[in-house]
């Protein structure tokens, strides 16, 4: 039925490939990359969440508790590795996200999206106001290392951040492909088509957007980890509205259709903005939100449309990849 | 008990304002069913326009008040355009869509209002305070008021009681309400539901540049202010229940109160509070205050 796919775990190589290719590329790239690195993270989670049919407009908030919650660990305890931060920070969001979830699994639609967006929001005026975390200035933590090894060279550690979030998203990523062809990931789109007829046959609705949304959340946190690392210094920009409107953005401009159209739009939207900011440096919302409504308008199911085929119904809404028949894939 | 009387007062000042915003939110909600992310920036660019207006007549030694009516006229009618142009001309394109989808053409449209406002208007603050005397000072029970402020309550109260009669007590009005209950049905009974779309996009602009008017002589405008207006009124809106002229009332008074008694009681809660009476809401009735149940599809 459909053509001939590969198996997710074979993206490995290209993901390392890219990882390593970080060593050719200039400077400015890097931390343009990891950062774009980073943000496709969380839109990947939104994308995991959006296949049971919510979306969430408060990603900042787990983005937010991952950044703090690495920042504070790592100003406590000397924690400066890079990939236990990471650890930590995936740690705060999904441990968060479990606990939040079930409270809102509840919901959906609209009052889903507005009320991750009012948890965010409590949490971001709760930042403003904790004189203890620095209030709405934040404050800084020091350079990470990995594995016991000092980056004393800008571009060295540039470069290992570079890596570990490539490495981490594009192992996010294959995970999601995976998922998404698990029978998990199957009812997952079942609980989007109709929770009520997923609790007839059994399963809880709940159960799944709670455990979507936790992957989600520990997406979003460990993203926050490598936002803290790149600025080295955390303020409660992280959880404002404006913070999680991006991250859905990037998971709208990259459409619900594959996997790596979440790269390509975050890396996008990371070009546009930063060229856009050196040459417009006045008008670049502007051509931030003229990119937007073009994408929208011309490429009506994102970027992934570009080379990703078309669902298969045409009458169902233009959410998730197509999902190959079972035994289908090879 | 002067604390308490100065928590309501400045609660019902910060309420009227806030209420206008959010009924224009709530009204394009109810018709479009579109949650617009740009209408802060409606807020704002009222707000904008409101003391370009002000400063110029000022200029031009007209007095105060002639400058106060202007300025709500001119606002009024810049709105009213940008609005019909902006659904007629943008918004209509991406009707069908996902609602998600929907919301995001919205803010692509902030993000544009947003550096167009800075770029009309610049980066510094700007006033207007003119008008602002216009109603002198008022004193009683011990607490002293501008004028300005407390006419802003029977002004919102105006424009409320008047949205709410035209929609339910005039023809045109009840037109709106068949919209919003069931727009298919209302058009196989030859409503023209575009025409309906264009005018309450256009007359939800129009009530957030007139909340923007008002307050601008009250404010310092620089940009940033249409970020913290939206979630505000977004705050108003899901505690009230969208799309309704009551709920957006008791929504615009609970946080105005709230508001002020966390400034006045406990000003570091003051952001948050709010946002954790709309968590608490929604966590309670998910459907706002004011909202009837929907039946759901099996």
């Amino acid at each position: 039925m459909r053509q001939w796919r590969l198996h997710p775990l074979m993206m490995l190589l290209p993901v390392l490939a890219a990882a390593l290719a970080g060593r050719l590329l200039p400077v400015w790239t890097l931390s343009l990359a990891t950062v774009a690195a980073s943000n496709a993270l969380v839109a990947l989670g939104i994308v995991i969440l959006a296949r049971t049919g919510n979306v969430s407009f408060g990603q900042g908030l787990f983005f937010a508790a991952g950044g703090y919650g690495v920042a504070l660990v790592a100003n406590a305890w000397g924690i400066t590795d890079a990939a236990a931060q990471m650890l930590i920070g995936a740690a705060c969001g999904g441990l968060l996200g479990l606990l939040i979830g079930p409270l809102i699994a509840r919901y959906s639609g609209i009052f889903f999206g507005m009320l991750t967006l009012a948890l965010s929001m409590v949490f971001y005026g709760a930042l403003v106001k904790s004189t203890a975390l620095g209030g709405s200035d934040g404050f800084n933590v020091g350079r990470p290392t990995l594995f016991g090894i000092v980056f004393v060279d800008p571009r060295e550690a540039d470069f290992m951040l570079y890596a570990i979030s490539v490495v981490t998203t594009g192992i996010a990523g294959i995970a999601a492909a995976i998922l998404f062809r698990s029978e998990f990931g199957l009812v997952s789109l079942a609980v989007r088509e109709n929770n009520l007829r997923v609790e007839y046959l059994g399963l809880s609705a709940n159960r799944v957007i709670v455990a979507n949304f936790a992957i989600a959340a520990a997406f979003a946190g460990a993203s926050g980890a490598f936002a803290l690392m790149a600025q080295r210094h955390i303020d409660p920009q992280f959880a404002y509205w404006t913070t999680s409107g991006e991250f859905v953005f990037i998971a709208v401009l990259a459409g619900y259709q594959t996997v790596m159209a979440v790269y390509v739009a975050s890396l996008a939207l990371e070009l546009v903005r930063s060229f856009s900011n050196l040459y417009l440096p006045n008008t670049w919302q502007l051509v931030l939100g003229l990119f937007l409504l073009a994408v929208i308008l011309f490429l009506p199911r994102g970027i992934g449309s570009l080379w990703a085929g078309k669902p298969r119904r045409s009458g169902a809404p233009a959410m998730a990849e197509p999902v190959p028949e079972r035994g289908g894939a090879p | 008990m002067n604390l308490v009387l100065t928590i309501v007062l400045d609660g019902l000042i910060e309420a009227s304002w806030l209420f206008v915003v959010a009924l224009g939110l709530t009204l394009v909600f109810g018709v479009l069913k579109i949650l617009n992310i740009a209408h802060g920036s409606f807020y704002a660019l009222g707000a904008y326009i409101a003391a370009t207006v002000v400063t110029a007549s000022a200029a031009h030694h007209l007095p105060p008040a002639a400058g106060f009516v202007a300025m709500l006229l001119t606002v009024a009618f810049v709105a009213g355009a940008v609005g019909v142009l902006l659904e007629r001309g943008l918004l209509k394109m991406f009707y069908g869509r996902d609602e998600v989808v929907l919301l995001l053409v919205t803010y692509a449209v902030f993000l544009i209002l947003e550096d167009v406002t800075k770029l009309i208007w610049g980066v510094n603050p700007i006033y207007a305070t003119q008008p602002y005397e216009l109603f002198g000072n008022v004193a009683f029970a011990g607490l002293y008021y501008v004028g300005y402020d407390l006419m802003l309550i029977p002004a919102s109260a105006a424009i409320g009681f008047a949205v709410w009669f035209g929609l339910n007590r005039t023809i045109r009005g009840k037109i709106v309400l068949a919209v919003i209950h069931n727009e298919e049905i209302s058009l196989s009974m030859g409503v023209r539901v575009s025409r309906v779309y264009a005018a309450a996009f256009g007359f939800g602009v129009l009530l957030a540049a007139t909340a923007g008017a008002l307050t601008a002589p009250k404010i310092s405008m620089q940009p940033g202010l249409s970020s913290d207006v939206i979630i505000l009124s977004f705050a108003i809106v899901v505690i009230g229940g969208l799309g309704g002229v009551e709920g957006a009332a008791v929504g615009a008074i609970l946080v105005g109160l709230a508001r002020a008694a966390s400034v006045h009681l406990m000003p570091q809660a003051e952001l948050f509070v709010i946002y954790l009476i709309m968590a608490a809401v929604l966590l309670i009735r998910p459907e706002g205050l004011f909202r009837r149940e929907t039946a759901r599809r099996i």
